[in-house]
């Protein structure tokens, strides 16, 4: 049955005078893909921000898994389950790609002092299993050959499919993707396409994402949001939505 | 040419302005009168060398930089031979410079064994400063306060119960790191500068209580006869003091001022030593691998769940605890400890060593602390240039290289497959 | 009135003095932070250079038999300026310009280092020790019961007042009204926008640069009449308590630095009076922490939203 994992109501950002996002209702239940999408500057990403602790919401409520979770540190939320991507990749350049993969599964690892200096049993053993757990993850992305080069060297396909996987590896059951498909070219937007329904599918995660690239939206979706200037237009399936005349006079008219 | 003309005459008359009074004239008491008097020759020559150096240098500056272009910039890195025969290499050559540190006192002055362990207690110093700035990026400019808590610690035990040096030294770290945690919790979330000048106040405060707690630390005088360190309760004095036997006696051989030194010089290479392990183990471990992603990018640890005020704080009790480790040496090798000794250009000399050799690199470092502590003392007749040297090789290195003379380059971990 | 009530008033009156001369030198700082995120740790030597102009000229004009004081002074302010913005300009120049645009901490320890080589250098060509003026402006007035306590409020606190009042409200002018001025408004708030819009952002800079130095200069003058003394290390305490009043007030915002001045000012006052003196600094420092703490966008600053 559908559960509810992220239900959002009334959410609202205020910067001084500037109301940035505007009493926005969304709702994503498990292993669901939802879109939000809108003209640029519509507060996209600062619905994720308040959704994953960066901003602390003006206004409303953020419920996951049952918990309220508005007003929560960023990286407490993370440690829920809710894991987020950014516009501009954030990955560790000076480390290695397997070491941006270990740095994720921090909190899964024996960070004792004592036990890592006299490398107990204990210690060893969470550090094999967090590197098997990276190996998993790297080849599930197709990054298992790259493993060893530094981050900062990888192109930007591969960049972005790593900072997937680094999401993947903390074990998340919402995955925020801030535009991931920007900067790609076709190709690798079917990639990342089949990977997105594939962490849906086959690892029963949900993924919320905003995005621009239409196709990428309208064809894994199962379910959209439109927001413009900060406040909701519209929303329902790929097909409501692409039909919708509001949602075409603000925003897909130039498709 | 014509307008290097302009510029050449603009920074001569701008360095004419900036010294002409400053240096060309002098204050003097005559009585209760101030009165002024043209400075000495010296001082107009030094104003004129100035004022010429920056005409030309202003003048030719096309020229000076195409030709300074063909030297190549000297990389100390590139004078490290390749990896892999380096990695072969490397044990062997640790393996060489540890039994030498060992060897080494025995056959060498009293003097220079001293300045040794001088230079130990900076390059501790130095490697605990690295981790809090090198490799985990945050500014501390009032380390010296870790250092002094170490000190006094010892001294006061030492005093008021008796404490022998070993059983100090790790309360003394175990004390500095409380500080440092004290410190840290509520501070450590703040910006860069911000926290660099948080806590070069609180090095300021720690300094002026040693300073006017008389009762407690002695106040100006500070605390004088602090005990050396024994061998399992050999002393290594002349004379021990009651129901002790002296270390020569024990040994049956003739009482030698420079055992002390060297046994000292020994529990120095001890420790950093000790040091060097642990920060390299660290490296190795979780929380040396957040320490560097918190450092490249504090937001994506966020996000990935990374707790970045616990991270930061378990930099800054370790660095915390490897200057409270070396203030107790420092007072034990003194016998005598005063707030004279824990000022801020303590901590900016122990900055300056971490910067120069590279922040993050351990070798680096210890390259740096090295220098730092002997070149003085070649250059004995520059003393009073010193300070002016040194703060200008601050400016000009981050000018320059500021990446350090060493920079670090970390092994990575790797996935065998 | 008590005897109590008085001795508060001559602490007020006291406080309120030093408050305004580290006013002075706090708009340097703010400025400066405001416009390149920078913090100016040389700052500090750029007041106690002033310092040491201001002396420089006085004992020579005194030296050279002029005797109409209000003439000396003036002349010592006008070359003071002059010299410290000079300085001032010269430190940007050459240690901060090329650097910027790196990591934060870069520019930091650079400046730690021209704060180091500055206080040397005037100690080479100086000399490490105190050096003394004797007073030139005594006199002021007294008031309040002989018998219970006398309150008394120099000539030299009353100028040190109306000098900072001038400058303070001169600078607001200048800051709102000149095209200068604006500009400083402007790089400050989005130093890319501006630059794109055709304004010398590095000429700005500069501007920010010596008008800082210009009122540390002047400082430098009152404070170096006022306590008779200076030596080279007097821009390290003096440059730590004007940072703590401008970030008491709110860092990158003027009225804020003033504000901030005043306070510091008199909280140490009250505190030297009420506390064993040596411990007036402690007093600072812990107010500086405090405030980073608790409200680190200071008293009329705004909170900064990071941006994501």
């Amino acid at each position: 049955m559908s559960q509810l994992l992220l239900d959002v109501n009334g959410l609202t950002m205020r910067f001084g005078g500037l109301v940035a996002v505007n009493n926005v209702n969304l709702s994503v239940h498990n292993r669901q893909i939802v879109s939000i999408i809108g003209p640029n500057g519509a507060g996209k990403t600062t619905v994720f921000n308040c959704l994953s602790g960066f901003y602390i919401p003006s206004d409303g409520s953020v419920v996951f898994k049952g918990e309220q979770i508005a007003g929560l540190k960023d990286f407490r939320i993370s440690r829920k389950g809710l894991v987020r991507t950014f516009q501009h990749v954030r990955l560790f350049s000076n480390m290695t790609v397997i070491e941006n993969m270990l740095v994720a599964q921090h909190r899964h690892l024996n960070t004792n002092l004592l036990a890592g200096l006299l490398k107990t049993t204990h210690y060893k053993r969470l550090e094999q299993e967090a590197m098997d757990r990276a190996a998993y993850w790297l080849e599930q992305v197709d990054m298992l050959e790259f493993a060893n080069r530094e981050a900062g060297n990888l192109a930007y396909g591969q960049q972005r499919r790593l900072e997937i996987a680094r999401c993947m590896v903390t074990q998340p059951e919402l995955l925020l993707l801030d535009e991931p498909a920007a900067g790609l070219n076709p190709r690798e937007t079917k990639q990342l396409d089949e990977l997105i329904v594939q962490l849906r599918d086959e690892h029963e995660i949900s993924v919320l994402l905003i995005e621009h690239d239409m196709s990428l939206v309208m064809g894994i979706s199962d379910h959209i949001y439109v927001i413009a200037q900060g406040t909701p237009l519209a929303d329902g399936t790929p097909e409501e939505v692409k039909n919708n005349p509001d949602v075409i006079k603000a925003y897909l008219g130039e498709e | 040419m014509r307008q290097n003309l302009y510029a050449a005459v603009f920074a001569a008359g701008i360095t004419f302005v900036l010294t002409c009074l400053m240096i060309g004239v002098k204050l003097t008491s005559e009585g209760t009168q101030l009165q002024v008097v043209g400075a000495s020759e010296a001082q107009w020559a030094w104003i004129f060398a100035g004022i010429a150096l920056v005409f030309f240098s202003q003048l030719f500056r096309d020229q000076i930089s195409t030709a300074t272009a063909g030297i190549p910039r000297p990389n100390l890195g590139a004078l490290m031979p390749d990896r892999e025969k380096a990695a072969r290499l490397k044990p062997w050559l640790i393996a060489a410079v540890v039994v030498g540190l060992f060897i080494w006192p025995f056959m060498a002055s009293r003097g220079a064994v001293d300045l040794a362990t001088l230079t130990l207690i900076y390059v501790m110093l130095g490697l605990g400063l690295n981790i809090v700035v090198g490799l985990a990026g945050l500014l501390d400019l009032g380390y010296v306060a870790f250092y002094a808590v170490g000190a006094y610690t010892y001294a006061l035990l030492s005093a008021y119960f008796g404490l022998s040096f070993w059983v100090c030294l790790p309360i003394a770290a175990l004390l500095a790191a409380t500080f440092g945690f004290l410190l840290g919790f509520p501070v450590l979330r703040l910006r860069g500068d911000y926290l660099a000048i948080v806590t070069l106040g609180f090095g300021e405060i720690i300094r002026i209580l040693l300073n006017n707690m008389t009762g407690l630390t002695g106040g100006p005088n500070g605390i004088s006869g602090i005990d050396k360190p024994t061998l399992f309760g050999l002393e290594f004095n002349r004379r021990a003091s009651e129901g002790y036997v002296p270390f020569h006696e024990f040994m049956g051989i003739d009482y030698n001022s420079g055992h002390k030194v060297i046994f000292l010089y020994l529990i120095a290479v001890v420790l950093v030593l000790a040091v060097l392990y642990v920060i390299n183990r660290l490296m190795r471990m979780p929380v040396g691998r957040a320490w560097e992603a918190l450092r490249e990018d504090e937001i994506a640890c966020r996000s990935l769940g990374l707790n970045r005020t616990v991270i930061k704080l378990s930099a800054f009790t370790l660095g915390a605890s490897t200057a409270g480790f070396a203030g107790c040496f420092f007072a034990a090798r003194q016998g005598f400890i005063s707030p004279e000794s824990f000022i801020f250009i303590e901590s900016a000399i122990i900055l300056a060593i971490v910067v120069l050799g590279g922040m993050g690199s351990q070798f680096g470092v210890i390259l740096a602390a090295i220098v730092m502590t002997i070149l003085p003392e070649f250059a004995r007749e520059f003393q009073e240039y010193r300070m002016l040297l040194f703060g200008l090789l601050m400016v000009l290195m981050m000018r320059w290289r500021p990446q350090g003379l060493l920079p670090a380059k970390r092994p990575h971990m790797e996935l065998k497959r | 009135m008590t005897e109590a009530s008085l001795y508060l008033l001559q602490q007020l009156i006291n406080g309120l003095t030093i408050g305004s001369t580290y006013a002075l030198i706090a708009i340097g700082y703010t400025m400066v932070y405001g416009i390149i995120g920078m913090i100016n740790f040389a700052h500090g030597e750029i007041y106690m250079i002033g310092s040491y102009i201001s002396f420089i000229v006085i004992a020579g004009l005194l030296g050279m038999g002029m005797v109409a004081l209000p003439v000396i002074l003036l002349i010592a302010l006008i070359v003071a300026v002059l010299i410290a913005s000079t300085y001032g300009w010269t430190i940007e120049r050459v240690a901060y310009r090329p650097l910027r645009g790196s990591n934060r901490l870069i520019p930091l320890i650079s400046a730690i280092g021209m704060s180091i080589f500055l206080q040397n250098y005037v100690v080479l060509a100086q000399g490490a020790r105190d050096i003394a003026l004797p007073p030139q402006i005594s006199g002021g007035w007294n008031f309040g019961d002989p018998q219970l306590f006398e309150v008394s409020l120099s000539y030299m606190q009353l100028i040190i007042w109306a000098a900072t009042f001038v400058c303070m409200t001169a600078l607001t002018l200048f800051i709102s009204r000149s095209r200068i001025g604006r500009a400083c408004r402007a790089c400050a708030e989005d130093r890319g926008m501006t630059n794109l819009l055709g304004i010398d952002t590095d000429r700005t800079i500069a501007m920010t640069f010596i008008i800082g130095a210009a009122l540390a200069a002047v400082a430098g003058l009152l404070l170096g009449l006022y306590y008779g003394v200076v030596n080279p290390f007097v821009g390290f305490i003096a440059g730590l308590k004007a940072f703590t009043a401008a970030v008491l007030g709110g860092i990158g915002s003027i009225p804020g630095a003033m504000l901030g001045g005043l306070i510091l000012g008199v909280t140490e006052a009250l505190t030297s009076a009420y506390f064993p003196s040596e411990y007036k600094d402690v007093v600072s420092f812990g107010l500086l922490v405090l405030i980073l703490l608790f409200r680190p966008s200071g008293l009329l600053g705004k909170p900064e939203v990071e941006k994501v």
